[in-house]
C-alpha cells in the first residue's frame, strides 16, 4: 500500500487529499484513478502535472513497488 | 535556515535572531512578503506546501545562492496556511561580508521563491477562492539571473 497525495487544484477536483491505494506500475495507478473518477483522470494528465516518488521527481512510468509515498504535484506557483 | 510555519512570522524577531553574534558579516539584507488585500479582492491567501519535498527543493536554490553570492548564511521562513491581508509571506535574510552580495542573494533568492517554489497558492475573496499560477513577470524576473550567468 502506498499513499497517495494529492496538492493544489488536483485535491479540489478529487475531494480528497490523501488515500492508501496498492498499484504495480504509476500507469496502472493512474487507470484506477482515472476510471473511479475521470474528472480527476483528466486533471492528472494535464499540462504541468509531475510526479513525486518518495519526495524525488519522476518522468514516464515507474513501478510503485518500492514507493511509499506517490504525490501528483499541479504547476507549482510559487509562494 | 528554511522553515515552514503555519504561525504568523515576526521579521523583527527573525531579523535580530539572525544578525547575532556574527562578527565578520557587513550585511545582512531581509525582504519580508505581505499578502495583499487588493482592494478587498483577497480575503485570505491560502498557501500549500509539500512537507519535506518543498523544503528540499528551496534547499537547493539557497545553496546555490549560498556559492554563487559567497554568502555566510540564509534564513528563509515562509508561512503555509491561510494569511491575511497585512500579515508576512515570506521572510528572507542573508548575510555576507559586504552588502552586495547580501542584497543580490536576497534578491535572487525571491525570485526563485515567487516563481519555482513548490507551493500551491489558492486566493479567497467574497466570491469565492480560485488557484493562482505564477505571473509571466515572475517568470522573467527569474531569467534575467540566467542572463548574468551567460555574459
Amino acid at each position: 500500500m502506498a499513499r497517495v497525495l494529492l496538492f493544489g487544484r488536483l485535491s479540489d477536483v478529487a475531494g480528497w487529499r490523501l488515500r492508501e491505494i496498492d498499484s504495480p506500475l504509476l500507469s496502472t495507478l493512474l487507470t484506477t484513478l482515472a476510471e473511479e473518477d475521470a474528472a480527476l483522470g483528466e486533471a492528472l494528465s494535464g499540462p504541468g502535472v509531475q510526479v513525486a516518488l518518495d519526495q524525488v521527481i519522476v518522468r514516464g512510468d515507474a513501478p510503485l513497488n518500492t514507493a511509499t509515498e506517490i504525490a501528483f504535484l499541479p504547476p507549482m506557483s510559487g509562494g | 535556515m528554511i522553515r515552514l510555519t503555519f504561525d504568523p512570522i515576526d521579521p523583527g524577531g527573525l531579523l535580530n535572531e539572525f544578525s547575532r553574534g556574527r562578527l565578520e558579516v557587513g550585511a545582512v539584507a531581509t525582504f519580508t512578503g505581505l499578502a495583499r488585500a487588493e482592494a478587498g479582492a483577497t480575503v485570505a491567501l491560502e498557501l500549500e506546501a509539500y512537507p519535506g519535498f518543498t523544503e528540499a527543493e528551496i534547499g537547493k536554490i539557497a545553496v546555490q545562492a549560498k556559492a554563487r553570492f559567497g554568502l555566510e548564511d540564509f534564513a528563509i521562513l515562509h508561512r503555509v496556511g491561510k494569511i491575511a491581508p497585512g500579515d508576512p509571506v515570506v521572510f528572507v535574510a542573508t548575510a555576507a561580508r559586504h552588502r552586495r552580495a547580501a542584497f543580490e542573494a536576497c534578491d535572487f533568492l525571491m525570485d526563485y521563491l515567487k516563481s519555482k517554489a513548490p507551493f500551491w497558492k489558492k486566493e479567497h475573496g467574497p466570491n469565492g477562492a480560485r488557484w493562482v499560477e505564477p505571473r509571466p513577470e515572475d517568470h522573467a524576473d527569474l531569467t534575467r539571473w540566467d542572463k548574468e550567468i551567460s555574459k
